[in-house]
C-alpha cells in the first residue's frame, strides 16, 4: 500500500509542473499588455517601457516562467492588478466558500446517487427506476445556471422559503443555520446532474454484480437480503462508482463557477470571473492554479481509495 | 495479388451493400421501438432548418428596438413569445440565437473531433516520442476541471465567441484522443494490419484504409453526444459574459441579460433556457439511439 501511494505521489510532480506551464502560458497568450492595463491609456511610452523592464516582461519566456515558478513555489502568486493586494490571500479567502459548496454538492451526489442507484438496481423497471432514468437524461441536458435561476425564482422569490443569494445574511446571521439556508439552493443546483450520473452508473454496476455467482451463493446460504445487497453487492461495485465520483468532483469544481455566479456565492469562481472581466491576470492565474491543484489532490485521493478498496491494485 | 484479397476478406467487414441494408433494417426496428429518438430527430432537423432559413422566415428583425413594447409576456399581439427588455421580439431572437448556439456547438465539437482523431491515431499507432508527448499533454489537459480550463483559455485569448469556441474545442480534445487511441491500440496488433504491412503497405495506407473505418462508429456516437455538451459549455461561457458579445446574442447571453427581470417576467429567462434544454436533450436521445444502432452488441439484442 505504501509503495503504491509513494509511486502515485511521485506522478503528481510532473502533472503539477505541466499545469503550471499551462497556467503561465494562458497569461502570456493574452493580447493585452499588463503594463498597459496597470498604467491606463494615458501612460507615456517611457513609463510603459520602464514598467515592462521592472516587471521582467522584456526577458525571454523561459526565464520569466522560471522566475514566476520560483515565486509560486514559495507561495507568492503575485499581486492583483485590480485590488492591489497579494493574490494568494484573496484566493484562499474565497476558497473556503468554494470548498463548502463543492464539498456539499459532492456529498449530496455521492450519497444520493448511490442510494438511488442501489434502489433502482434492486427493483429494475420499477417506477423509481424509470423516474431516475428520465431524471438522468434531463440532468445532463440542462444548463446548470438555468436550473439555478429556476430554483431561485421558485424557492426564494416566489415561495420565500430560502434566501436567494450570498453565503450569510447581512444582518443577524452568521451561524450554521444561516449558512445551511444559503447553501441549500446552490448545492442542490450544482449536485443535480451529478446525482443522476452517479445513480445510473451505480445501477448498472450493481445489476452486473448482483448477477454474479457469489451473490447466489450468499443468498443460498441464507444471508439477509439487505446484507447481500450492501456487503456482497455494493462493496464489489464500488470501484467504478469511485471513478465516476472522482470525475464528478472535477465537474463540480468547474460547474461551481457558474453556480456561484448565479447565486452570488463568494467563492473562487465569482472572483475569477470578476478578474477576467477586469483583465486582472495574476488574479485569474491564482484562481486557476489553486482550483487545479485541488483537483489533482482529489484525483490522488481517488487513487488511494482504489488501493484501499481493491487489494489487487495495491499489490500490482 | 491473391494474398491481398485474402487479407481483405479476413477483415471483419461485410460487403458495403449488405451492411447498408443491415443498418437500414436495424434502423427501422429501432425506430419502431424508440419513438422518442425519432421525435428528437424531428425536433433537431426542424431546429437546424429554422436556423439555416432564419433570414427567409417571416420573422421580425431580432435587433429592432421598440421601447414602448418592453418585456411583453408571451402571446402578446404581434409578439408570439413576447419581447425582451428592449422590446425586441423574443421568437426572432431565439431563432437567430439558435444560429450562433448550434453553430458554435457543432463547430467546436467538429474541430475537437478532427484534431482529436488525428492525434489519437498518431499516439495509438506510433510508440515513441510522439505518443509520449501527446499522452502527457492529454494528462495535463485532464488535470483541469473541464469548464475551468475553458474559462482560463478564454481569459487568456480575451472574451468573444470565436475564442470561446477555440477554448471549448481544446478542452474537448482528450475525449477523442483517448477514444481513438484505445481502438487503435487494439487494432494495431491484429492480423489484418500485420498482413497489410507484410504486403508492403505504407503507414498512411494502413491507417487510412484499414484502421480509420473501424473508428467511424465510435467517433460518430461520441460526436453526437459531444455536440450537446459543447452547446452547454458555450452557453455557459456566454452566460458568464465570456462568449458572444452584444449586440450578437446566443441562448446563453440572452439568459444572462434576462436574469434581472426574471421575477416579473420569467419568460425572458425560461425561454432561452428551455431552448438549450430541448436541443441538448434531443441530441442526447439521438446520440443514444445512434449508439444502439451502431454498436453491434446492442444491435444483436434488438
Amino acid at each position: 500500500m505504501k509503495t503504491y501511494l509513494v509511486r502515485r505521489l511521485l506522478l503528481v510532480g510532473p502533472v503539477l509542473l505541466g499545469v503550471s506551464v499551462v497556467v503561465f502560458m494562458v497569461l502570456h497568450l493574452s493580447p493585452g499588455d499588463p503594463a498597459e492595463i496597470m498604467l491606463g491609456p494615458q501612460a507615456t511610452k517611457e513609463d510603459l517601457e520602464r514598467l515592462r523592464t521592472e516587471l521582467g516582461l522584456t526577458e525571454p519566456l523561459p526565464v520569466q516562467y522560471a522566475r514566476w515558478l520560483g515565486h509560486v513555489v514559495q507561495g507568492d502568486l503575485g499581486r492583483s492588478l485590480w485590488m492591489k493586494r497579494p493574490v494568494l490571500g484573496e484566493v484562499l479567502g474565497r476558497f473556503q466558500a468554494t470548498l463548502i459548496l463543492t464539498g456539499t454538492a459532492l456529498l449530496l451526489s455521492t450519497v444520493g446517487g448511490i442510494a438511488l442507484g442501489v434502489a433502482s438496481a434492486t427493483r429494475p423497471n420499477s417506477l423509481l427506476d424509470r423516474l431516475s432514468a428520465v431524471a438522468s437524461l434531463f440532468g445532463v441536458s440542462m444548463p446548470v445556471f438555468w436550473l439555478g435561476i429556476v430554483l431561485m425564482v421558485i424557492f426564494a422569490l416566489w415561495l420565500g422559503w430560502l434566501p436567494a443569494s450570498g453565503m450569510y445574511s447581512p444582518y443577524g446571521g452568521g451561524d450554521l443555520r444561516d449558512l445551511l439556508a444559503h447553501l441549500a439552493l446552490p448545492a442542490v443546483t450544482l449536485a443535480a446532474a451529478s446525482v443522476t450520473i452517479v445513480a445510473r452508473l451505480t445501477r448498472s454496476t450493481m445489476l452486473e454484480t448482483l448477477g454474479q455467482d457469489y451473490i447466489r451463493t450468499a443468498r443460498a446460504k441464507g444471508v439477509v437480503e439487505r446484507l447481500v445487497v450492501l456487503r456482497h453487492g455494493l462493496r464489489n461495485a464500488l470501484i467504478p462508482i469511485v471513478t465516476v465520483v472522482g470525475v464528478q468532483a472535477g465537474y463540480l469544481l468547474g460547474g461551481a463557477v457558474l453556480t456561484e455566479t448565479v447565486f452570488a456565492w463568494p467563492g473562487v469562481g465569482t472572483l475569477m470571473v470578476q478578474g477576467i472581466l477586469a483583465r486582472d491576470f495574476p488574479l485569474v492565474q491564482g484562481c486557476v492554479l489553486v482550483v487545479a491543484l485541488c483537483f489533482v489532490l482529489v484525483n490522488l485521493a481517488v487513487d488511494a481509495l482504489y488501493a484501499w478498496l481493491d487489494p489487487r491494485i495495491r499489490l500490482e | 495479388m491473391s494474398l491481398g484479397v485474402a487479407t481483405v476478406s479476413r477483415e471483419p467487414q461485410p460487403a458495403l451493400a449488405g451492411r447498408a441494408a443491415d443498418l437500414q433494417r436495424s434502423a427501422r426496428r429501432l425506430a419502431g421501438r424508440n419513438r422518442l429518438a425519432v421525435a428528437a430527430l424531428v425536433v433537431l432537423v426542424a431546429a437546424v432548418v429554422a436556423a439555416v432559413l432564419a433570414p427567409h422566415l417571416p420573422l421580425q428583425d431580432p435587433d429592432a428596438v421598440e421601447t414602448t413594447n418592453r418585456l411583453k409576456p408571451p402571446l402578446s399581439p404581434g409578439h408570439l413569445l413576447g419581447t425582451d427588455e428592449f422590446g425586441r421580439d423574443l421568437l426572432a431572437r431565439l431563432v437567430w440565437g439558435s444560429r450562433v448556439s448550434l453553430l458554435a456547438g457543432a463547430a467546436s465539437a467538429a474541430a475537437a473531433m478532427v484534431a482529436g482523431v488525428v492525434l489519437g491515431l498518431l499516439s495509438g499507432f506510433y510508440t515513441g516520442w510522439a505518443e509520449t508527448l501527446i499522452m502527457r499533454a492529454t494528462d495535463i489537459l485532464m488535470a483541469f476541471p473541464y469548464i475551468l480550463l475553458a474559462i482560463a483559455i478564454v481569459a487568456g485569448l480575451g472574451p468573444g465567441l470565436r475564442n470561446a469556441m477555440i477554448a471549448i474545442a481544446i478542452v474537448g480534445l482528450p475525449l477523442y484522443i483517448r477514444l481513438v487511441r484505445s481502438v487503435v491500440l487494439s487494432l494495431r496488433e491484429r492480423e489484418f494490419v500485420e498482413a497489410a504491412r507484410a504486403l508492403g503497405a505504407t503507414d498512411t495506407l494502413i491507417l487510412g484504409r484499414h484502421v480509420l473505418p473501424h473508428l467511424v462508429s465510435p467517433v460518430i456516437v461520441a460526436f453526437s453526444l459531444d455536440v450537446g455538451t459543447k452547446i452547454l459549455a458555450t452557453a455557459g461561457l456566454s452566460f458568464l459574459g465570456l462568449g458572444t458579445q452584444p449586440p450578437t446574442a446566443d441562448w446563453g447571453s440572452m439568459l444572462a441579460t434576462g436574469r434581472q427581470f426574471v421575477v416579473f417576467r420569467p419568460h425572458v429567462v425560461l425561454l432561452p433556457g428551455l431552448a438549450i434544454f430541448v436541443i441538448v436533450l434531443a441530441l442526447n436521445l439521438v446520440g443514444d439511439a445512434l449508439r444502439d444502432l451502431l454498436d453491434p452488441r446492442t444491435r444483436a439484442q434488438a
